[in-house]
């Protein structure tokens, strides 16, 4: 577990002018808790468009932040950041700090490795052709496990995990797309989790779902939080406020407001959330 | 174009259930007094009957605030306001049941020689009715200022309680004969004393949904 403090120091200090330290200082100050990921002054840029301005955040171990905010805002934007899913588009630059467990991620260049620690689920399933189990073992299979004892165990963990194992374990060996939306993105959560990760990022993973494979995913999302520090980017506020621990408001880039989630979904402090959150704007 | 405008209608709507209520109560706690002041028996079963309107309306309100919740779905600022409505009207019912309790006092009295004038009764009586203007103003319009003046006027009437209970008691004292009145004028110094607390939990309930946080104006 890395406190707050410890991921700091994680930052290569002698790059750090004496402000950046304090105002950092002043950051963990307000959270106590265990910080997962840290963000601090992240600037990106498509090409000559800038799409993040000064984003500094820390993300907390097991426990699930939502990012909210109207459609091009950059929470989607700000979200593959934490994996470096921007680096397939040209012209990307990014300036600033990411550290994950005391390590800035854009100082390596072990993305393979990174992703490994950083999973994704994203908004429409994205299965591959291929059957259920197969999908699940593909992961851990790159990675080279290849004894069918181990990859049994794991692929009925992840689908254990993922809550989808008892509707699927007599048809392991089936098309994994001939599941419904809902199973299918469970079986996504599931190839997720196969591949060990701490953090899982989830972009809307419920906006193409109907309504009870979306509260199925959001069970499963809470009860995932006991192994895993999740990030969900989502449009809908009620799932927001459901199933988050900590909410980051993002408006044309910035992060207006970032706090516990009943704070900004009761009393939130700037004028743009309340307006965003009661469904004034956006 | 106005982003959820039904909504705000509906939340306005509500507001106004709210002042139609509290409109009703102040007539009533004004009848009552004025049937105890003019021993009008015909103004006190007024009172008692027309009760019956501010109970529908607490229920009309209760349901409409349900009804908006499951529909809407409100958060901040606005949840409050419809928490704040709910909690409002059961003061509010609440009010004018004691309006209803002074109405049933002065039916007790009956026509005795009234003895009204030893009391502070018709100040305190006043006071409620102002500080009833004032929290229901401060709900309408998110003035907290309105419902911080509600606590101050709350200390006034606690003042005059405090000293009509002690003429009224040495004057049972001498005047034994006169028991019944007097018994019925400390019930409604209590009622009225009451009133003032009720009206300050309002405000309070309103300073809650303006600021999102709790005050206490009642001690």
């Amino acid at each position: 577990m890395v406190m707050t403090t410890i991921s700091v120091k994680g930052i290569n200090e002698s790059k750090m002018k004496g402000n950046q330290s304090k105002a950092i200082s002043k950051i963990s100050e307000d959270i106590q808790v265990p910080s997962k990921i840290m963000v601090k002054d992240l600037d990106l840029f498509y090409g000559e468009k800038q799409a993040l301005y000064g984003v500094s955040l820390q993300i907390q171990e097991k426990k699930v932040t939502a990012l909210i905010g109207p459609s091009g805002c950059g929470k989607s934007t700000f979200l593959r950041t934490l994996n470096r899913m921007n680096d397939l588009i040209d012209g990307v630059k990014i300036t600033g700090d990411i550290v994950i467990d005391g390590e800035n991620i854009y100082a390596s260049n072990d993305v393979i490795k990174l992703r490994t620690k950083v999973g994704m689920v994203f908004q429409k399933p994205n299965l591959f052709p291929m059957s259920i189990y197969d999908n699940v073992a593909y992961g851990p299979r790159m990675q080279g496990i290849k004894n069918k004892k181990e990859l049994n165990k794991i692929v009925e963990e992840s689908l254990r995990g993922a809550a989808i194992w008892d509707e699927v374990k007599d048809r392991l060996k089936t098309s994994a797309l001939g599941l419904s939306g809902g199973q299918q993105q469970r079986v996504c959560i599931a190839r997720a989790i196969a591949m060990k990760p701490d953090v899982i990022l989830m972009d809307e993973p419920t906006s193409a779902l109907d309504p009870i494979s979306t509260l199925k995913v959001e069970e499963l999302i809470t009860k995932m939080k006991e192994d895993y520090t999740i990030v969900i980017v989502t449009h809908n506020m009620q799932q927001a406020a459901r199933i988050s621990d900590k909410t980051a408001f993002f408006l044309n880039g910035e992060i207006v407001e970032y706090d516990n989630t009943n704070k900004i979904f009761s009393t939130p402090e700037d004028q743009r959330t309340e307006d965003y959150v009661t469904g004034r704007f956006g | 174009m106005v982003i959820r405008e039904n909504f705000e209608k509906k939340l306005e709507e509500l507001k106004s259930k709210i002042i139609e209520m509290e409109e009703l109560t102040i007539t009533s706690l004004k009848r009552a007094f004025e049937a105890l002041k003019l021993q009008d028996m015909e103004l006190a079963l007024r009172v008692i009957e027309e009760d019956n309107e501010v109970d529908n309306l607490e229920l009309e309100i209760n349901q409409f605030a349900i009804w908006l919740m499951a529909k809407e779905q409100p958060v901040a600022i606005d949840l409050r306001v419809i928490i704040g409505a709910l909690k409002i009207s059961s003061e509010i019912e609440r009010i004018a049941d004691f309006g209803v309790n002074i109405a049933k006092a002065a039916i007790k009295i009956g026509k005795e020689d009234t003895l009204l004038n030893i009391t502070e009764l018709e100040e305190m009586k006043e006071i409620s009715v102002q500080m009833h203007r004032k929290a229901i103003q401060s709900f309408t319009e998110g003035n907290l200022l309105l419902a911080k003046e509600v606590s101050a006027l709350e200390d006034k009437v606690d003042d005059y309680y405090a000293s009509t209970y002690k003429k009224l008691t040495a004057y049972l004292s001498e005047h034994p004969e006169n028991t019944n009145q007097l018994v019925q004028l400390l019930l409604v110094n209590r009622y009225l004393e009451r009133t003032a607390d009720h009206i300050t939990n309002i405000a309070e309930n309103t300073a809650y949904l303006i600021k999102g946080k709790m005050y206490d104006f009642n001690s």
